[in-house]
């Protein structure tokens, strides 16, 4: 007799150990199915440990800069063993904290190889024994993982993932990263503050191209100024291992093919979706093209009581979007009325240097939707804060619809971007005009205030400019 | 236990209604029988009884509702003793129905023209006072528009009201410039009669609320004189005969407390002479004719709040005593608003009658699905030929408007030729 549960979470990632959670409060007798470690990609191999590393990059790059504070620091230098020892410390600490959440909320926790064995039961397979396990509902929450090159395929020798790239045995000194999205341009600014030569290599015109191109431009140019060497419209057609390094064919835009030496590579060119044997086919779950499972608005699948979260099902990849669904999904499945998400409101961001967030239409997807925009945009150079701190690269550009005032997007490029988006976000969710955000009081002196000069640029009153 | 109340169904065909009038308010006390509420439906207020005892625990939809669907929870009833919970299940959002542009009534053995469901959105539900809980965004836009808030059912937590609502409430004429936007919540469909924000010139004036019976004339009116093409045929009728006939009568009816009015004669005289010329009792119904087998006359009453048609029943066979008795009924009834929905709702033909107002002759607009009014004027006394000499009689004018899709001129022509005839000789009528 297969354990009985109200629901069963496969995958405990951002998506599907907030279900879990939320489940339990709403008094679900609950169980989640993991084969790694709790919390998923995020947490163990993904935005958190990439944040430690970046924390110690960004620390190493103002060492290096001391002297410009009126400090002195004799030959900054750092013990890579003990940079990734810290970031692997503080994914372990996250993943202690998941399994206690756990505990606290009564969720059973099965480790092993999910697969679904029909619409309402599932087994779990470990060192070859299997558990088999029945619930009124199920969600998968399985995630995706790196898409690999056929050319380049990851070794963790030379050729990495991000998750190679993550535990580094050695400093490259010669760095190839392929692919200029969110992932890439982390790793590359990662190791570009630690010292190494970085190329980056994309197929695109533009680097970060779901950015808006100003944003795209100024971290183009922002990188260079930095000492990366970035190639658009650019493309990698072979790896090749000569013994002491990588060898790389690459395809300029003009379509000249030349062979450069590196030491390694990082391959980040998007994801792809954790599909395969988890007994999609045995119950018959549609997917999309890309393979991506195809949820409704309250993430149920094609089979009734089935639901999906999170990257699984698709774009955009983002943790807070698997989490906001998991709440979505886990109400909706226990008989409430949640709310719809609106991707529109979903914000976005990338830590590298300087930093990049932003949320909602860029301007030309705005033009492009046939809104008549009013652009506000205001650098960081007119912000008393950001002189203060020595962080004055950057600008906050806000779009706005004409017509109407409503705030279609927000961009931001610069110092604690990240952490101040959430103001834009609030604003949009809450359909607020540009007449709201120009009546709010924004603290001085914070870099905050470029946010609101923005929006009070883009109806032509921006006052520090 | 705490006890749903759900919106009643006051008619067969009821789908949804306006919840008009609390009578009860949250703590009161209530037993089997009380009333709870005054249930607008698109013709009739109707009160709503309690069935169960015990104290109201909470308002859930606030009187001035419109749209309210039959089933939603509109209230939770504690029964005495227990504590008050929160209601079983969340109300259900009264939602905007698309409006059914459906020209051709489907064909019926019967005549149950079933009221469609209004077009109009659902409010938000707002009581007197409280604030209208709205995006900035959704402000602007619904001022922009000309929309008034109240009349938009909210979406967003706590109902409140956000940009889609907007766009799903609002005549596509208006929809916003982003409808090319892939975001853009999808614009539904404009209802024929979907509520016009108007024009503002800056006159002084006051914006009134339309009434569900307001906004059933708007729409009946307006789909009848934009698809029924209507031929109006007219004559004069000596009256003298009928007003002597009707004096006789009531002398001889006093004793049973019955006087009849010449409406209830002409109710009579429509319905035998619709029975003399059955072309004319029809109903055009798309690819099929329908032909009444009995005459019952719809009867325009002038009320308050508007207009309604009670029915007599198989006029044709009836006495005049009956219609009479029948008729002043309906009348106080239907100025009560207290009209049983199967007592207005149907009806082969209509009678609206002018004559009290001194109006000379009008053309009257057709109540489809029927297929003929007959439109009356005022008697008087105008000058007349007599057996070829000039003289003065009492004559109305009739005015038949016929829908020319189902009734040809000729056959309109021979109803007002045997209305005239029975009118002036009236004794055939009765016979």
């Amino acid at each position: 007799m297969a354990d009985q549960f109200d629901l069963i979470v496969l995958g405990s990632g951002p998506g599907g150990y907030v279900a879990a959670i939320r489940a339990s409060q709403l008094g679900l007798k609950t169980a989640i199915v993991e084969r790694e470690s709790l919390g998923g990609i995020c947490l163990n191999w993904g935005c958190i440990p990439t944040k430690a590393l970046l924390r110690t990059s960004e620390i190493y790059h103002y060492m290096q800069q001391a002297d410009k504070y009126g400090l002195s620091v004799e030959k900054p230098a750092f013990d890579l063993e003990k940079v990734v020892a810290r970031s692997r410390g503080v994914a372990k600490q996250l993943n202690q904290g998941v399994t206690g959440l756990m505990k606290k909320n009564k969720v059973t926790v099965y480790f092993g190889d999910g697969k679904l064995t029909g619409k309402d039961t599932l087994s779990v397979t470990k060192d070859g024994k299997t558990t088999d396990l029945a619930a009124k509902n199920i969600i998968i929450a399985t995630g995706a993982r790196a898409r690999e090159l056929p050319f380049a395929k990851a070794d963790g020798k030379r050729i990495w993932t991000y998750r190679h790239a993550m535990v580094p045995p050695e400093m490259p000194t010669k760095l190839l990263v392929i692919g200029s999205g969110a992932i890439g341009i982390e790793f590359a600014s990662f190791y570009n503050d630690m010292g190494a030569k970085v190329t980056v290599v994309e197929m695109l015109d533009r680097i970060l191209p779901v950015e808006d191109a100003d944003i795209s431009d100024f971290m183009n140019k922002s990188l260079a100024k930095q000492g990366m060497d970035i190639r658009m419209s650019t493309g990698v057609q072979k790896i090749t291992d000569t013994g002491k390094g990588l060898s790389a064919e690459i395809k300029d835009k003009d379509g000249k093919v030349t062979t450069e030496e590196f030491s390694h590579v990082i391959v980040a060119v998007g994801i792809v979706p954790n599909v395969e044997d988890i007994g999609l086919e045995a119950v018959g779950i549609e997917k999309d093209q890309r393979s991506h499972i195809q949820a409704d608005e309250f993430c149920r699948t094609n089979v009734p009581g089935i639901y999906a979260i999170g990257d699984v099902t698709g774009a955009p990849w983002l943790a807070h979007k698997a989490s906001h669904e998991a709440v979505i999904a886990v109400e909706h499945l226990s008989g409430g009325h949640p709310h719809v998400m609106d991707k529109a409101n979903i914000p976005g961001c990338t830590y590298c240097h300087p930093q990049v967030a932003s949320v909602g239409l860029t301007e030309a997807k705005a033009k492009e939707a046939g809104y008549k925009v009013k652009v506000g945009k205001f650098p960081f150079i007119g912000n008393g804060k950001a002189i203060a701190l020595g962080e004055t690269d950057g600008f906050v550009k806000t779009v706005f619809d004409e017509a109407t005032g409503e705030l279609l997007g927000a961009h931001m490029v610069g110092a604690e971007v990240t952490e101040m988006i959430q103001g834009y976000v609030i604003g949009k969710t809450l359909e607020t005009t540009e007449a709201e955000l120009m009546e709010t009081v924004f603290p001085h002196p914070t870099i905050s205030e470029t946010m609101h000069e923005s929006v009070l640029g883009a109806y032509g009153r921006a006052l520090h400019i | 236990m705490a006890i749903n109340i759900q919106m009643p169904a006051l008619s067969p065909t009821m789908e949804e209604g306006s919840l008009a009038k609390w009578l009860v308010k949250e703590g009161d006390t209530v037993k089997s029988g009380d009333l709870l509420a005054e249930i607008e439906t698109d013709k009739a207020t109707m009160e709503f009884e309690a069935v169960d005892e015990g104290v109201i625990a909470s308002i859930l939809v606030a009187e001035g509702t419109d749209g309210v669907k039959v089933g939603t929870v509109i209230a939770t009833l504690t029964v005495e003793g227990e504590e008050a919970a929160a209601p079983a299940a969340k109300a259900e959002a009264p939602q905007a129905e698309a409006p059914k542009a459906d020209p051709t009534p489907a064909p019926k053995a019967e005549v149950t023209p079933a009221p469609k469901a209004d077009a109009v959105p659902a409010k938000a539900a707002p009581s007197d006072g409280e604030r209208v809980k709205a995006s900035p965004l959704a402000r602007r836009l619904a001022q922009a528009s000309g929309l008034d808030l109240t009349s938009v059912q909210g979406s967003g937590p706590n109902g409140r009201i956000v940009k889609a609502d907007l766009e799903s409430a609002k005549p596509a004429a208006q929809s916003a410039p982003a409808a090319a936007a892939p975001s853009a919540a999808p614009v539904a469909q404009p209802a024929a009669q979907a509520p016009s924000g108007g024009q503002d010139f800056g006159i002084p004036h006051e914006a009134v609320k339309l009434s569900g019976m307001r906004k059933t004339i708007a729409r009946r009116l307006t789909e009848s004189k934009q698809t029924v093409p209507h031929i109006y045929l007219t004559v004069d009728i000596r009256l003298d005969n009928l007003l002597k006939l009707r004096e006789q009568l009531n002398a001889s009816l006093s004793g049973r407390g019955i006087k009849l009015s010449v409406n209830d004669l002409l109710i009579k005289a429509l319905a035998v002479s619709l029975l003399q010329v059955p072309e004319c009792n029809v109903q055009f119904a798309g690819d099929t004719l329908l032909k009444f087998q009995r005459t019952d006359i719809s009867v325009a009453v002038s009320i308050p709040s508007g207009l309604i048609t009670p029915i007599i029943t198989d006029a044709g066979t009836k006495g005049v005593a009956a219609i009479s008795a029948e008729m002043k009924d309906l009348a106080a009834r239907a100025k009560d608003g207290k009209l049983k929905p199967e007592e207005y709702q149907g009806g082969t033909a209509s009678l609206s009658n002018m004559g009290m107002f001194g109006i000379k002759q009008f053309e009257a607009v057709i109540n489809p699905p029927q297929a003929m009014i007959m439109a009356i004027g005022a008697g008087e006394k105008r000058p007349y030929i007599v057996d070829d000499a000039l003289g003065v009689a009492t004559v109305m004018s009739a005015t038949g408007s016929f829908d020319h899709r189902a009734i040809d001129g000729a056959d309109g022509a021979k109803l007002m030729k045997a209305f005239k005839a029975l009118v002036e000789n009236p004794l055939s009528m009765l016979a």
